[in-house]
């Protein structure tokens, strides 16, 4: 069946992305050196058009096209969207960072994109096949992005453990795919659920959900397959390591929705048991090794991990009130791990990463505007209030709660509390510590700008989550 | 034992004997060229299945094209076996394990009851005019044609990861410039110098005193 030109209406803002990306490709070719900033400032325009395009077309309402391969719903819409402007405050903060170091090339933002558009694709799919070439296009970008400083060691070192990684995540999920396949006789998602929808879990199902459910927590970092987390963390580019900690994670939650909850939701008792698993793990380890850290990009991926045990809770509850938790989670998540990182890039310098905790001892002395962001985004990051942080932590535990599983909400509150620890160590180091170093913050005003709204959007998240939080469950149908 | 099977057989074991060979060998030559014997006996296990088009392009692109090009890249390289197989020994109980872990999985999903013949639909025979390259082509440029584009936009991201990660523009790199070559007049290359001959040294001088 060919598809109807009304189909093509809703891929439009897949097929802009795609054309603004080989646009900028082509032009950054006639581009000097010095006019550079062309492919970025273009770069940036397209995801402002792409997100009232995407914003425009959202009618509230589920469309299946291209042979139930493209779902547009408005999960679809309002996660693309939060996307876009992690993805903008990525490419916002990359861009002196990148310039200072002899980066700054039109393929970062190129690949940039192409990872975001891979992101669409996963956020769309409705199809087996649809989210595993989702998966690859940002993957293989990432792995790119990743080995962008070629001639640093640490980055192709990184580079190459996360090639092999997601190589290995990627054969288990497709192991499980096809075996889901061959029990469903079908790639579509609401087809194969259709399929299992009576069927009582025999073996095979269970491999199935286990083949999956390890191939995702390979790909979102869960314990016990975080290996790679830390180095690739520590050895890319720190504005690769914001892209990948922040954006990619809210692609990554959609992948999980799509996969578990709407394909085999019906094996639901199962894979939520494995998940506690996954997430009491994460915690545990998380919190509890991220305090022995004295790298700071290694201490955030450690608490990735940590927030990853979280996302897992609220998704393992298998209730709408849980998924629309898990969804704000993530969504927050992605904000704050964008400034924490996005703090790192303020305080480095040309040959200077400023990634150990030490180099930021004293920032009050130094700036105390930046001291403050930085102390809303640790204060957040541990669930203090009134900043967002502390509401996605309580949405989550209200929702384990909400299907009786006490003891899970108990562990997850012990262990953030031990891991209150090493981001009130930073406030620590921040205000009470000696300077060591007293050369003022020489950032460019884009930079000091977009972090400080990023901050305070975190602040002003807390204050009112109300919106996000309504958005969420309206996604979710209450 | 019908013909069929044993051609299936026949090819099948030929398959595994190849597959083993390419991971055992000790020359990346011999272990590429069993790759292609594998190529050619899984392309005559899928005519078996009637996917001649499958079969045709596994043949015409991997063994015609992506081998030979493997090939010369492998003699190219100078690839030192003896680090390779560094570590081999101490991680092979681990690759055992893992190894014996999958088959078990395998051989339980496989001859689970969701598995078994009785529950498959019974292959279809199709009569000898039965096109399989046009029902693929007709799939995949409908149905499928949003997959198809964007395994067509992974390609494109392959290429430029590949030519970011390894281009380098390097100031001592010798260029010809083609334009400039033509233009070349004997002048410039040759300098003719008026000498006055010199006598020729006598042969017996200085010579073997």
């Amino acid at each position: 069946m060919i598809p109807a030109p009304g189909e093509f209406v809703l891929l439009i803002p897949e097929i802009f992305v795609l054309s603004m990306a080989c646009l900028i490709l082509v032009l950054d070719l006639f581009l000097r050196d010095n006019e550079r900033v062309i492919s970025y400032w273009l770069a940036q325009i397209s995801l402002g058009f792409v997100a009232v395009i995407t914003l425009a077309l959202n009618d509230g309402q589920t469309h299946l096209v291209f042979h139930g391969t493209y779902i547009a719903d408005p999960m679809a819409a309002a996660l693309k969207v939060s996307i876009y402007l992690v993805t903008a405050l990525a490419f916002l903060y990359s861009r002196h960072y990148l310039y200072e170091r002899g980066l700054f090339k039109g393929e970062y933002y190129v690949l940039g994109l192409f990872a975001m558009l891979g992101m669409m694709v996963m956020v769309s799919a409705h199809s087996l096949l649809t989210i595993y070439l989702g998966l690859e296009l940002l993957s293989l970008s990432l792995y790119a992005m990743v080995a962008f400083n070629r001639d640093a060691y640490p980055c192709t070192e990184a580079a190459m453990k996360y090639f092999v990684l997601g190589a290995l995540a990627s054969g288990m999920l497709l192991y499980g795919m096809s075996m889901l396949y061959g029990l469903s006789g079908s790639l579509d998602i609401e087809l194969i659920a259709q399929a299992l929808g009576g069927k009582a879990p025999s073996a095979p199902l269970i491999f199935t959900t286990t083949f999956i459910v390890v191939g995702l927590a390979f790909k979102l970092g869960a314990v016990p397959f975080h290996m790679w987390v830390p180095d690739v963390y520590q050895g890319a580019p720190t504005p690769v390591t914001q892209f990948i900690g922040s954006a990619s994670k809210i692609a990554a939650f959609a992948m999980v929705m799509r996969l578990l909850s709407e394909s085999i939701g019906s094996l639901q008792p199962q894979w939520g048991d494995m998940l506690a698993v996954l997430a009491v793990l994460s915690l545990a380890i998380g919190n509890v090794v991220a305090i022995a850290q004295t790298n700071l990009k290694r201490m955030l991926a450690y608490s990735t991990i940590s927030h990853i045990g979280f996302l897992l809770l609220g998704i393992l509850s298998g209730t709408q009130q849980g998924y629309a938790a898990a969804m704000f989670y993530v969504i927050t998540y992605a904000l704050m791990a964008a400034g924490a990182f996005g703090m790192i890039i303020l305080l480095s310098r040309a040959g200077f990463e400023a990634d150990e905790i030490s180099d930021f001892k004293g920032l009050n002395q130094r700036n105390s505007w930046f001291a403050f962001m930085m102390l809303i985004l640790m204060f957040s990051m541990a669930g203090v209030p009134p900043t967002v942080g502390f509401y996605a932590k309580l949405a989550v535990l209200q929702a384990v709660i909400g299907v009786d599983m006490l003891w899970l909400a108990a562990v997850a509150v012990f262990f953030s509390v031990i891991g209150a620890f090493y981001y009130i160590r930073m406030v620590k180091v921040m205000y009470f510590d000696q300077a060591e170093d007293d050369t003022p913050l020489a950032a460019h005003f884009d930079l000091r700008f977009g972090l400080s709204a990023n901050a305070l959007a975190i602040l002003l998240l807390g204050l009112f989550p109300g919106s996000l939080m309504s958005l969420c469950r309206q996604v979710f149908g209450n | 034992m019908s013909f069929e099977k044993l051609v299936f057989y026949t090819f099948a074991a030929i398959l595994v004997y190849a597959a083993t060979r390419v991971i055992t060998v000790r020359n990346p030559v011999h272990a590429a060229l069993h790759l292609v014997l594998a190529f050619f006996t899984s392309a005559a296990l899928w005519l078996l299945l009637e996917a001649e088009f499958l079969a045709i392009t596994l043949v015409l692109v991997y063994v015609g094209a992506v081998m030979v090009l493997f090939l010369f890249v492998v003699m190219m390289l100078d690839i030192n076996l003896v680090s390779l197989k560094e570590g081999f020994m101490r991680y092979l109980p681990v690759g055992l394990g893992v190894a014996a872990l999958m088959l078990i999985e395998m051989i339980l999903v496989v001859r689970s009851k969701a598995f078994d013949a009785a529950s498959m639909p019974v292959p279809v025979r199709h009569a000898a005019d039965y096109s399989n390259t046009r029902e693929l082509g007709g799939v995949l440029y409908t149905d499928y044609v949003y997959p198809f584009e964007i395994a067509s936009v992974i390609l494109v991201v392959a290429i430029i990861a590949a030519i970011a990660l390894t281009l380098r523009k390097r100031g001592e790199s010798k260029t010809q410039n083609p334009a400039e070559q033509v233009k070349v007049r004997r002048e410039d290359r040759v300098r003719l110098v008026k000498m006055a001959t010199e006598q020729p040294e006598r042969a017996d001088s200085g010579e073997h005193s």
